[in-house]
């Protein structure tokens, strides 16, 4: 899964500081030499504050994405389906952590992170505000969904800043595996009864769009990514790696006799792209700003889930203050 | 009697993790976990970093024990050993032809 990479108003109005030119170019001279930058290496505060949002939403979607998912485990038609998606969901978790604590080593702490998140303050991947109605959305999910996220953190895993990249080359290497359970999914309804492929064209017609708004807005709609292209923390833009995305799936469409929901898609011989229709951006803004289908939902759902693990936190926390034989109101980090 | 007062809702200390991914290779930095005490940061650590089967033995250290060079002194800190080209084998002239290794 992924984030969204959605700048908030808030983000736009963030005053740019006024940098050292000369650690700048220096900087700039190391990312333009292929170095990795790490925590505790200089970098420009503004740097800093993109990577913070970026690995923050993305997080945050891993996070949240276990809901849409989540929400057919009990229904999952087989013992083999069901473990396999119990195994994803549990990945989605760790993803999130692993991400969660790359972002710790620029400064903020999860807490913070979390607190942003359940506030409502914080983005996650509009992808996530849509409904699983069916067994077969989860095949897509797995198929779209991770498909698209393989395209963006394939690439994501050679970003400069070192803790981003090394998480992204450890969530591709899980991330396979989501990707091919979903297409078994699919491959397995397409060959099943009128109403299981039914079942699965419909699936595909509900998820195709919103899985091309994952790579965010148009490039002409995208200020940043100049600044984000020239550090190294994106490679190719939104529009290049949409284009990747649908180049590689058109042809698994075709493979498994699904019609993707685009009158206009087109294969081009030029430029050897399939040139697909226009994207209603219209819908991704209101879903990036709460009017999804399951906005509320969801946020309600990880509200009640940090509430209700309230009590293991603190049962964990005063069982390592008995243990360490200090007072059992030590609180947080005293414990350790 | 009074119940104890709650414990402050935290997300815990931080632990550093290292994962040996096979007999005879080293221990490598894989990330971290927030965890309340040593037993339990093995167990976050295994069932973040080690889902896969890959791992077969894990290291959890206190992140604040952790003491790491400055990269802005990494130039002066480690340049006694960038000048002494003479603990290199190549410093050292052999005659032609003689198969030194």
């Amino acid at each position: 899964m992924y984030g969204a990479n959605v700048e908030t108003a808030a983000d736009r109005k963030a005053p740019a500081p006024v940098e050292d030119p000369a650690l700048l170019a220096e900087f700039q001279a190391r990312i333009d030499r292929g170095e990795s930058i790490e925590p505790k290496d200089w970098m420009p505060a503004r740097y800093r504050r993109q990577l913070v949002r970026m690995m923050s939403q993305h997080a945050h979607s891993e996070i949240v994405g276990m809901l849409p998912e989540g929400n057919w485990i009990t229904r999952a038609p087989n013992l083999r389906r069901k473990m396999a998606l119990i195994a994803k969901v549990q990945d989605e978790a760790g993803h999130g952590h692993y991400i969660y604590c790359g972002t710790e080593t620029l400064g903020v702490s999860r807490d913070e992170l979390v607190d942003d998140l359940l506030a409502g303050r914080a983005k996650y991947s509009q992808i996530f505000n849509y409904p699983t109605l069916t067994w077969a959305d989860i095949g897509v999910i797995g198929w779209f969904v991770d498909g698209a996220a393989i395209v963006n953190q394939t690439v994501l895993a050679k970003a400069s800043y070192g803790p981003y990249a090394r998480a992204m080359i450890r969530i591709c290497k899980e991330e396979n595996f989501h990707k091919r359970q979903g297409f078994e999914i699919c491959a397995v309804l397409s060959q099943g009864t009128d109403a299981q492929r039914e079942m699965l064209q419909d699936a595909v017609n509900r998820w195709w769009w919103p899985s091309l708004m994952m790579f965010g807005p148009s490039d002409t709609d995208s200020p940043n990514s100049r600044d984000l292209l020239a550090w190294r923390i994106k490679r190719f833009t939104n529009d290049e790696l949409r284009q990747r995305f649908v180049n590689l799936t058109v042809p698994q469409a075709q493979a498994i006799g699904v019609r993707l929901p685009d009158p206009d898609l087109r294969y081009d011989a030029d430029t050897q792209n399939w040139v697909f229709g226009e994207i209603d951006w219209a819908e991704f803004w209101a879903v990036v700003n709460g009017n999804g289908p399951c906005n509320r939902e969801r946020l309600a759902a990880r509200n009640k889930a940090h509430a209700d693990g309230a009590w293991v936190r603190q049962a964990a926390t005063a069982y390592a203050a008995k243990r360490a034989g200090a007072p059992r109101d030590g609180g947080s980090t005293a414990a350790a | 009697m009074d119940a104890p007062a709650a414990p402050a809702d935290s997300q815990w200390p931080l632990w550093e993790v290292f994962t040996q991914e096979a007999q005879g290779a080293p221990h490598e930095h894989a990330g971290s976990v927030h965890a309340v005490d040593a037993e339990q940061a093995l167990q976050n650590a295994r069932d973040v970093f080690g889902r896969r089967g890959k791992v077969i033995s894990l290291w959890v250290v206190p992140t604040e024990a952790i003491v790491a060079s400055a990269p802005s002194d990494a130039g002066p800190f480690f340049d006694p050993g960038a000048e002494k080209a003479y603990r290199h084998p190549y410093f050292y002239k052999v005659p032609k032809g003689i198969r030194v290794y």
